[in-house]
């Protein structure tokens, strides 16, 4: 079991990689297997981290500073855990959308004049490009990645990780080869690639500085000074650019929302929070003395304002993939109101730092598993209808009843509203501002909630309306899709309904003086 | 197997689990979903039987504490004062259900209109056992979501744009309330509900922060309460289906804001502190004030449902009212109209819904002479609105009664002023329409055929059952008001124990 950290990096790969050998029909069966496999040693690691404490494997068997080492605390364990069941929800919705997908763009012995929507590259030709088969090898790629980025504890390894992250997110935006995503793929390809170099710019700074990659061994080491100053600008800047925080969230939402669905829900779900990860990771613990006040309480600025215009845009766009993008670029923003919650901001013995920590972590958990549920959801219906256009949704949550009930579920626990995980994070982060005394935080919170009431209500009324036109019979979507919209749903509710252990979770190695546990209240 | 732990989760669950399954159910499975509602409402109902004679008659307590946060649980206990919500939402739902399978026959989305409709009951018996804030939080907020897909049921642009309004102040009003935990909660630690209040210690240090967090949780259930200025959903959301209407004006959505009032005040803050922070009086000019606004308001209304919608407005508030005056006597008044305005109300709209099903009547001057041809009926709505007005021996008397005993205990004889206004205008927006049911000459416009205007043509026993039980019952709650498990012999045990010197 304690080996669980390192082939929950392997498996992925490897299926990865014979997915991509064997080709075909083939690939897809092998990425399933894949995504069980990784799923259960995720659940393994977190069980392991929640048994015995903080796991730390030498690779080699050479120590720092020589050797690279693995490293999962609460916090890694609590987004490897969160990225194996999303990413096996994903999963199984994948094979379902990518067969419906593959046969519509398999040429027809009989050629059907009524023409399906896509007039995808390669299309009446003999060659025919199945995105099916390509998704899964990238798809496995990613969640590797993502697993490299959670466990690795060197700042050059997490480059790699957060670089390789890049690469598969690209390539499976395009995966369509439509004009609108090359287009959107593209641009965000330049974005990251900017963010990655200014982070690589960073490691490279520090590394000059320090002599040290090891994440352990920076803390340690207590950088000060000008260089490590502008490392760490930088490498904040990169990152920021990848976790997309307004105004650097210009490339999220055509790319997300041009992507199939199950690479929407994975990039917006989980790809984002590898940055985020990341972000915090270095912040609270490599750069702790260098954060100050002013430089936190405007990172919390800037979240405030894509809370607000997040949400604004959310509610304006005419389309449901669009919608929901607009929607991630809000929810990011929550994110980061936890640095100046947590940061430096009073007395560094209080506990608000702490719950603020959780608080912004439970809510990136929220926001995995709601926000898969609304791309998938959006999937469906996509391909259901033919288009997703919301204001011509009228009368369709009569057919798709359990998509639109966990649309709904989803988006009260984007709102933050109880009984939901949403409402978990929201409770933490508004406490912390509340007993910090940084009113101005308690505001832009309560207000973000009712934003994202506005939106969500839009879609649901709009789908609940009576229908006055006759609409043609719709596609048929298999069930599989329907139950994994509905699980991932369900799951955002029932974090919330009983959320002591994962809060226990991340207490486990928190970078933070006084945990929750010590307060007694 | 420890009961006292299991039966307050069970009785969630007796409405849960229907929900749940029918949800996964298509429209034409009548027997199964049907089966299903009933099942689990006289499952609730013997339930909260059991656990009313637990609490009554042997002394016992149902707690069940499940983790929730860290140092944070969630609690549901059952003891007097929950014990009034528990038993009324379990019986009006129990003939709701009845009358809700009859009214919605063949309309469509009954699946979703059930499901949800569960849900509703869920949500509201989560709040009558809530033992502490947060758990009522979880609860009142989970019933304004899933009440909106009953209030828009019918799709229809008018009844969308209720849903709006109704989102918008349910939804603010629970943040109101959300930020008032909050800081009550960094100031205080958990706050749970005990009579006579747990905060009493904060006075000292936090009069001001006291004060204003009164104000928030307040203005937040004040909102579900329908207080003016925060009244303007109700009316609106007049355009849901009438079982839903019904369940809204007696059960569900007000009473939930109602009873967070009475627990505010009495179970959080206590009569002391909140005595000693002087925030009762602006509690009872705004509940006066509604009182007033929500009678003048009824007598314009032509609309029937509107002006039962008014009359709600108005009727709530005598709780909060009760509750802000504080002596023993307007408490008793207070919690018993809990019950009382529940059983009342919810008759009156089940006989509005009848109207409009059976003979689309909308308007109260078309109600002329129909009691000629709907005499049950008729006579159920008479007993309802004499009930509102407070003719004795029905239960609205034994509540007005109670209140005006309270309000000369607390030196307030201006609240006596209020209630005799109120039953003025009661009886003058109510005795016009029984007036013309009865005596009026039957309406030209009606679909019936000449011959058959005198003929007795009640609508479905399903519809109109319900409406004659719960008409049945508001007599007897007046009547019996003297057993020992009326509803004024619970009020009277709730008000002992939040009383420190009578």
């Amino acid at each position: 079991m304690s080996l669980a950290g390192i082939w929950v990096i392997l498996i992925p790969l490897i299926c990865g990689l014979a997915a991509f050998a064997v080709g075909g029909r083939s690939a897809r069966v092998i990425g399933l297997i894949g995504a069980g496999l990784t799923f259960l040693l995720s659940g393994l690691l977190v069980l392991h981290v929640w048994q015995s404490g903080v796991w730390i494997y030498q690779l080699g068997g050479w120590d720092v500073p020589l050797g690279i080492s693995l490293r999962a605390d609460g916090l890694s364990a609590f987004l490897i855990g969160m990225t194996g069941a999303v990413g096996l929800g994903i999963s199984l919705y994948a094979v379902r959308y990518f067969e419906d997908e593959d046969e519509a763009l398999t040429p027809d012995p009989s050629p059907d004049p009524s023409a399906p929507l896509r007039t995808g590259a390669g299309r009446g030709g003999t060659e025919v490009w199945l995105p099916g088969t390509s998704y899964w090898p990238l798809w496995m790629l990613l969640w590797a990645s993502l697993n490299v980025l959670f466990l690795s504890n060197d700042i050059f390894n997490l480059y790699v990780g957060l670089e390789l992250l890049t690469l598969a997110s690209v390539a499976l935006i395009i995966l369509q080869r439509e004009q609108a995503a090359i287009v959107a793929g593209l641009r965000y390809l330049l974005a990251a690639f900017l963010g990655s170099m200014a982070y690589l710019l960073g490691v490279a700074l520090i590394y000059a500085d320090a002599g040290v990659l090891d994440l352990g061994l920076l803390a340690d080491a207590e950088l000060t000074g000008t260089a490590t100053q502008v490392a760490g600008g930088l490498m904040a800047v990169g990152l920021l650019l990848k976790a997309a925080l307004f105004p650097l969230h210009f490339w999220l939402p055509a790319a997300h929302s041009s992507a199939p669905a199950p690479v929407s829900a994975a990039l917006s779900a989980l790809v984002v929070k590898g940055a985020f990860y990341l972000l915090i990771r270095l912040w609270f613990e490599v750069f702790e003395s260098a954060g100050t006040v002013s430089v936190e309480q405007m990172i919390g600025a800037l979240g405030a304002v894509a809370i607000v215009v997040g949400s604004f845009q959310a509610i304006r766009q005419a389309r449901l993939k669009l919608m929901i993008a607009y929607s991630t670029v809000a929810q990011v923003g929550y994110l980061f109101i936890m640095i100046p919650l947590a940061g430096s901001f009073g007395d560094p013995e209080a506990s608000w730092r702490f719950e603020a920590w959780t608080g912004g972590l439970y809510h990136a958990l929220s926001h995995g598993f709601a926000k898969a549920s609304m791309f998938l959801a959006a999937g469906v219906l996509l391909s259901a209808l033919g288009h997703d256009r919301v204001w011509h949704l009228a009368g369709s949550a009569s057919r798709f009843p359990v998509i639109y009930l966990s649309f709904g579920i989803a988006g009260m626990s984007l709102m933050g509203l109880p009984p939901s995980a949403g409402f978990v994070g929201k409770w933490l982060m508004l406490r912390s501002a509340v007993e910090s005394g940084q009113w101005w935080w308690v505001v832009i919170l309560l207000v973000g909630g009712l934003l994202t009431a506005g939106y969500v209500a839009i879609v649901l009324s709009q789908a609940i309306q009576h229908d006055v036109e006759e609409h043609t019979e719709p596609h048929p979507v298999p069930k599989l899709m329907t139950v994994m919209v509905f699980a991932l749903a369900a799951m955002s509710l029932l974090l919330g309904l009983r959320a002591a252990e994962p809060l226990e979770l991340l207490e486990i190695g928190a970078p933070f003086q006084t945990l929750m546990s010590m307060v007694e209240d | 197997m420890d009961w006292g732990f299991w039966l307050p989760q069970i009785m969630l669950f007796s409405s849960l689990i229907p929900a749940l399954v029918i949800f996964l159910l298509r429209d034409e499975q009548f027997w199964l979903r049907t089966s299903l509602n009933l099942g689990g409402s006289a499952v609730k109902l013997v339930l909260a039987g059991i656990m009313a004679w637990g609490v009554l008659a042997e002394g016992r307590t149902y707690e069940a504490s499940l983790p929730f946060l860290h140092n944070q649980e969630l609690v549901l206990r059952v003891e007097p004062l929950s014990l009034m919500l528990v038993g009324l939402s379990s019986v009006l739902w129990f003939i709701t259900t009845i009358y809700a399978i009859g009214y919605l026959e063949n309309s469509p989305n009954r699946t979703r209109f059930f499901g949800f409709f569960s849900l509703c009951v869920t949500a509201t018996i989560g709040i009558a056992l809530a033992g502490n804030l947060i758990t009522f939080l979880i609860f009142y907020e989970m019933l304004s979501v899933v009440t909106y897909p009953l209030v828009v049921h019918r799709g229809t642009p008018a009844a969308l744009a209720a849903g709006r309004t109704y989102l918008l102040y349910t939804l603010g009003g629970g943040v109101l309330l959300l930020l008032g935990i909050i800081w009550l909660q960094v100031l205080a630690g958990p706050v749970s509900f005990e009579p006579g209040g747990t905060i009493d210690f904060l006075l000292d240090d936090h009069r001001t922060e006291l004060t204003v967090i009164f104000g928030l949780l307040i203005a937040g259930l004040g909102v579900k309460a329908a207080i003016v200025p925060l009244h303007r959903w109700l009316p609106e959301a007049m355009i849901a289906p009438a079982p839903v209407s019904a369940l809204l004006h007696a059960v569900a959505v007000v009473k939930a804001g109602a009873y967070g009032i009475v627990r505010v005040v009495y179970d959080v803050y206590g009569l002391e502190l909140s005595n000693q922070l002087n925030v009762l009086l602006p509690l009872a000019l705004f509940a006066g004030f509604t009182i007033i606004y929500g009678s003048v308001r009824a007598l314009g209304e032509f609309d029937l449902k509107r002006r039962l919608a008014y009359s709600t407005v108005s009727q709530v508030s005598y709780i909060a009212l009760g509750t802000a005056l504080l002596g023993p006597a307007a408490t008793v008044g207070a919690t018993v109209h809990l019950i009382h305005q529940g059983i009342m109300k919810i008759t009156l709209f089940f006989c509005a819904g009848v109207f409009a099903e059976a003979r689309h009547i909308h308007d109260i001057r078309e109600m002329s002479g129909v009691g000629r041809s709907m005499p049950l009926t008729m006579s159920a709505f008479t007993l309802g609105a004499f009930g509102m007005i407070g003719v004795p021996p029905l239960a609205g008397f034994v509540s007005k009664w109670y209140l005006g005993i309270g309000s000369l205990e607390s030196n307030a004889p201006w609240v006596i002023v209020i209630l005799v206004a109120s039953s003025v205008m009661n009886a003058a927006y109510f005795l016009p329409i029984v007036y013309k049911g009865w005596f009026g000459e039957p309406h030209e416009e009606i679909d019936v055929v000449e011959a058959e205007r005198f003929q007795v043509a009640e609508a479905p026993w399903s519809l109109l059952g319900p409406a004659l039980a719960t008409a049945g019952i508001s007599l007897l709650a007046g009547l019996l008001a003297a057993w020992a498990y009326s509803p004024l012999s619970l009020a009277e045990i709730v008000a002992n124990q939040r009383m420190i010197s009578p």
